[in-house]
């Protein structure tokens, strides 16, 4: 069927600077740049670039641009390109649009809308270069108080297990099959220089990854891939997945052509099968049934890890947060509507779910107004940018936050949304031994290790600013938030006041 | 209120009562009395009275008895306080010059921003003793404490010196703060006495003390001995340790552009 | 006076920010003075306040009725005083009201009338001590956000808060302080920024016998009242101090911690000075901050925290408030400032600036504290009972 689609971008080369050394050929893994040594040039197919600037960037003589194609279509509010475009690749295929990544589509960040305090005169400000500035969080569950024996002064209240990170974020689940290896080295070496966790996702624990177990949270998905008794025990957390953000309430497909052999051995599935994971846990269809899983799973770990349950942020988040507390979730995690995935339906990514914001803020509120917030830690993520977005999440009361997105960026991604194709260009969501090499696990970690300083430093200074030297004095302190361009109604629900108020 | 007496030589000397007066009455009088050329005043009961030294550029002689109030000396430039008691906080702040003997110990903050003139102080200090102290040409503060100081001893610190004998301490004669020379870069702090160097700054580097510094040492140990009427010997007795800033820019890469 | 019953604002983030003069002063002995010299001592320092706020606690000055709860009571209108009277006597048994004492003070504007009752709580009602406290903390609270002309600012055994809008020495000479004995009286002159002064905001705060004086402002107000509301305290009085009294009360009366360790909540250890602690102390320190870290006071402050039998002042951890210690045969000073010790006690024996976060704890009976010089163990010289349990294991 001929395609109606228009190209969506196109390369501009400036034929004066390239050297025809055939860099960007080599590069491209969407077959875009083909030299013709008739010509002694090298041409582009536009209609094949995604955007993910691989070329651009690894060209030695600064020869190459990408642009949006330019083509005008005629102005209509509703029928938008991407609207036409969408309709067209249904109509030339039947199927459901795939994509990756998180939403591109502009619903409000309401990060942007928050802005953070400062002491000016009544306080001082603590200048964390040479005062001590503490981030240190611990996830777990806490006791309601601390029982002393008046006797020798020893506490009496046993503490369930706590899991010490150095910085309050963490990397997000991302699966051995979704991201390469490589990636997986790169985060699980990241997280353990500056001691805080990556997660496995649902694709089990490579055995070459087991030796940062105390760095690693491994993820119980529907799809139950690579779990045993070892890898329960072999990480810090034990992770029920029953909804990521990116699509919320819907499972997972692993084509069999990505399990290959390294992918085989850790999901512990046979090679070139389909690795299947199905929407719901299908020993969970209640909250009755996520008490029973929770406490198998700490029955299996001898009740030395906390046993983390995490969800895509829906509508009634906050009653469904107050439930799994209530069924022994020691550490809950959100999943906003922003946040990202190695493949879903593009309806449900763009539809469905509602921000990390204002879950965050309705669960920490309901928990608190439960009495039952100590219960258990909150982590969030799904459209975590920057150091800023970390501190305004943790004043409005999470414990710690999740990245992904902002992890793989660091690692080269461009968001060109083609994850789901598995043709990376940067090597971070592929299984073609050609592009995962393209990672270096030990530069990657220097660059996520890198990251993470400079988040962790600016937090630092965000803290001194507000006039505390320890995270936990910004921990659902929402006095230390105002808004701005919000109304009554978002203010009420983010506990926030407007700024100048 | 002025008062003659055969002081030799033959100093103009006043006395003057402070008890129960305001701050701005006691320092708006010796302001007159330096304008009438009183060259040493004595002052009587001072008891929390703040600025005493503040704007008398003149370098004459200031005796306090009783507890000066906050910011002794700020500002500072040529008298010589001697202050027969303890001092509170903010003594020295911004010094520029002169000097402040202390007969006891000082609060919080003493020396901070100082540019030059010394202080001595018999005993203990407080928090963030000599922190930003500095040094401008020939303008090189002194801080001389008897004892020993709380945390955050030199933090900050771009010039000067400062300099703890560790009389007060107790038996390990080990220095008892944490955090000290935090952000420290630039000026020497000499310790008689340990330290355990999980308490340092990490910006600052450990020495022994070489032949200059001693010379220094040995000339501060011998004011401060004079001064407050100890043994000069004895007091050079055990070892000190240098501490001094390993860079002078210690937050060249902190940031990204 | 109009602000009295401006109570209870949902957001609670007009908290006054103060900077301030605080003074306390125990006998150990439990030997009783009046409180002429501590007035004094806080009116000496009076350019640390603007006169908006002055006040004072004292401990065993009504031992006649040492078993009864003392409530005072500042009233805006007779038909307040009608309403919580009422209120009272359905509740308690009053044993006596009366009207507490005052002088004319010229600097002292528009005052509002303030009532004492001496009360009894039915046994029937309340099975045991801990029952009875929180019976007379929950009407406390209720009085204190239910009615809008009359606020409860006392509500010990056998101590008393007197306090409002104008400098320490005039509200103590205003409410005849020097006519009263005491063997613990604390005092406070404060210098609110950014609200009008009203007489329920100054200091000291009180619940039950627990009272605070504060210098500083707690940056955590935020998450440490959230906190204290998921255990049913209600943050009423426009600033940052009482979320310290309740605090103190919910670490110690209900929770049941020793002073020195509730001190260690509030200005909990750095993690890196536990790196060097022996692990039994480490870990308990460790816990204690996983479980209330979310009451971790930070920013500058200084407090001296008083109930029955003990006085206890506290820095922050990295110490960016003041406070001087002074001792002189069974008499225990804390002061902002020395030289207001000296004023009222000139031969003082001992004075010492303490370090950042460690109490000071004056108790009756006890030994008063010592200046150590050394303090490389956390716990060290404070009577810390797992100190002795460390050395002994």
């Amino acid at each position: 069927m001929k395609t109606y689609l228009p190209p969506r971008y196109i390369v501009r080369r400036d034929e004066d600077r390239c050297i025809q050394c055939l860099v960007c050929e080599n590069q491209c893994s969407f077959d875009v740049h083909q030299y013709d040594a008739g010509d002694d040039r090298v041409y582009a197919r536009d209609d094949r670039c995604v955007a993910c600037h691989r070329c651009v960037t690894f060209c030695p003589t600064s020869a190459l641009g990408i642009g949006e194609y330019p083509l005008d279509f005629r102005a209509n509010h509703n029928w938008r390109r991407e609207a036409i475009e969408d309709v067209l690749k249904q109509a030339e295929t039947g199927g459901v649009l795939l994509t990756g990544m998180g939403t591109d589509k502009g619903h409000r960040v309401y990060w942007d809308h928050l802005l953070l305090n400062a002491s000016q005169v009544t306080n001082p400000s603590i200048d964390p270069l040479r005062e001590p500035m503490e981030t240190v969080t611990f996830l777990g569950r806490k006791p309601g108080a601390a029982e002393i024996d008046p006797a020798t002064g020893a506490l009496k209240t046993g503490m369930p297990p706590q899991v010490r990170l150095g910085l309050p974020v963490m990397f997000s689940a991302m699966s051995y099959g979704a991201i390469s290896l490589n990636v997986q080295e790169s985060l699980a070496r990241a997280a353990t220089e500056l001691g805080t966790l990556w997660n496995t996702g649902e694709g089990g624990l490579h055995p070459k990854l087991r030796k940062y177990g105390d760095n690693t949270t491994v993820q119980v998905a529907s799809g139950r891939f690579g779990v045993d008794a070892g890898y329960l025990n072999a990480g810090r957390i034990v992770e029920i997945k029953i909804g990521q953000g990116a699509k919320p309430g819907i499972g997972g497909h692993l084509p069999g052509e990505k399990v290959v052999e390294d992918v085989s051995r850790t999901r512990m599935i046979p090679m070139g099968t389909d690795a299947l994971s199905p929407a719901p846990q299908h020993d969970i269809y209640s909250i009755e049934d996520l008490s029973q899983l929770v406490h198998a799973l700490k029955e299996a770990t001898h009740y030395t890890k906390p046993i983390s349950v995490k969800i895509a942020a829906v509508h009634n988040s906050a009653a469904i947060a107050s439930g799994m507390v209530r069924a022994g979730a020691d550490i809950i995690v959100l999943d906003g509507l922003r946040g990202a995935t190695g493949a879903a339906p593009k309806i449900i990514r763009d539809n469905v779910g509602i921000p990390i914001e204002v879950a965050l803020a309705a669960v920490d509120t309901r928990l608190r107004q439960e009495g039952i917030r100590h219960l258990a830690s909150l982590v969030v993520s799904g459209g975590i940018r920057n150091s800023g977005d970390v501190a305004k999440a943790i004043a409005l009361g999470a414990d710690a936050v999740n990245i992904g997105t902002a992890a793989l960026v660091a690692l080269g991604c461009r968001l060109c949304q083609q994850c789901h194709t598995g043709k990376c260009a940067w090597g971070i969501c592929t299984s073609d031994p050609a592009l995962t090499k393209r990672i270096n696990p030990e530069l990657g970690a220097r660059r996520l290790v890198n990251l993470l300083r400079g988040w962790d430093h600016e937090i630092q200074e965000i803290l001194g600013g507000l006039g505390v030297n320890a995270i936990e004095s910004l921990r659902g302190n929402r006095l230390h938030l105002r808004g701005l361009g919000l109304t009554d109604m978002e203010l009420d629900t983010l506990g926030v006041r407007m700024a100048g108020k | 209120m002025l008062n003659e007496t055969s002081a030799e030589p033959r100093e103009q000397t006043a006395g003057l009562n402070a008890g129960g007066m305001h701050y701005r009455q006691l320092n708006a009088t010796l302001r007159d009395m330096v304008a009438g050329g009183a060259q040493r005043i004595e002052i009587k009961d001072v008891c929390g009275q703040r600025y005493i030294g503040t704007n008398l550029c003149a370098p004459l002689a200031i005796d306090l008895h009783g507890t000066p109030g906050n910011d002794l000396g700020a500002f500072m430039s040529g008298p010589r306080i001697t202050v027969y008691g303890n001092a509170q906080d903010g003594c020295g702040n911004t010094m520029d010059d002169g000097r402040i003997v202390i007969h006891g110990h000082a609060g919080d903050v003493t020396g901070l921003s100082a540019r030059g003139g010394k202080i001595f102080i018999r005993d203990d200090a407080g928090y963030r003793a000599g922190i930003h102290m500095k040094e401008y040409g020939a303008r090189r503060p002194v801080v001389v404490i008897g004892g020993t100081a709380q945390d955050f001893l030199g933090e900050y610190m771009a010039g000067g010196v400062i300099l703890l004998l560790g009389v007060t301490l107790e038996g390990s004669r080990a220095h008892d703060c944490d955090f000290v020379g935090t952000g420290m870069h630039g000026g020497a702090i000499y310790l008689r006495g340990t330290i355990d160097h999980a308490r340092l700054g990490r910006e600052v580097g450990v020495s022994d003390p070489d032949e200059n510094d001693m010379l220094l040492i040995r000339s501060l140990v011998a004011e401060y001995a004079a001064l407050f009427g100890r043994d000069e010997a004895e007091l050079l007795q055990g070892g000190f340790v240098k501490l001094y800033p390993r860079w002078l820019r210690p937050y060249g890469n902190v940031y990204a552009y | 006076m109009k602000d009295l019953g401006h109570v209870n604002n949902p957001w609670g983030d007009d908290k006054v920010i103060d900077a301030c003069s605080i003074f306390g002063m125990m006998d150990v002995s439990g030997k009783t003075f009046s409180g002429r010299d501590i007035i004094t001592a806080i009116g000496s320092m009076h350019d640390r306040g603007n006169g908006l706020g002055g006040g004072f606690a004292v401990y065993g000055l009504y031992p006649e009725y040492a078993d009864l709860y003392a409530f005072h009571v500042m009233y805006l209108s007779v038909s307040g005083k009608t309403e919580i009277e009422s209120y009272l006597n359905s509740r308690f048994r009053v044993v006596l009201s009366e009207e507490v004492p005052t002088r004319r003070v010229r600097a002292i504007e528009n005052p509002p009338k303030v009532w004492r009752y001496f009360l009894e709580v039915d046994r029937r009602l309340c099975d045991d001590d801990v029952e009875e406290e929180k019976y007379v903390v929950d009407h406390v609270m209720e009085i204190n956000a239910s009615f809008s002309d009359g606020f409860v600012f006392s509500s010990g055994k056998n101590m008393a808060v007197f306090k409002g809008v104008g400098y320490p020495e005039d509200i103590g000479e205003f409410f005849c302080l020097d006519s009263y004995e005491g063997y613990l009286w604390t005092a406070h002159g404060r210098f609110p920024t950014n609200t009008p002064g009203w007489w329920g905001g100054a200091h000291p705060f009180n619940i039950l016998d627990w009272t605070v004086v504060h210098n500083g402002e707690i940056s955590s107000y935020g998450i440490n009242r959230r906190y204290l509301e998921q255990y049913g305290y209600r943050c009423t009085m426009q600033t940052d101090t009482e979320v310290v009294a309740y605090a103190m009360d919910l670490l110690l009366r209900r929770h049941g911690l020793p002073v020195e360790m509730a001190a260690r909540v509030l200005a909990a250890p750095l993690w890196s000075r536990l790196e060097h602690l022996p692990a039994p102390e480490r870990e308990l320190y460790t816990s204690l901050r996983q479980i209330y870290g979310s009451l971790l006071m930070n920013g500058p402050f200084t407090v001296i925290v008083a109930h029955q039998g003990e006085m206890i002042g506290l820095t922050d951890r990295i110490r960016l408030r003041p406070l001087t210690v002074g001792t002189s045969g069974t008499r225990l000073y804390l002061s902002s400032e020395e030289s207001a010790i000296r004023l009222i006690c000139p031969d003082l024996e001992n004075a010492w600036i303490p370090a950042g976060g460690r109490p000071i704890v004056g108790r009756l009976g006890d030994a008063l504290p010592a200046r150590r010089s050394g303090r490389s163990s956390l716990s060290k010289g404070e009577n810390f009972p797992l100190h002795a349990q460390v050395q002994g294991g």
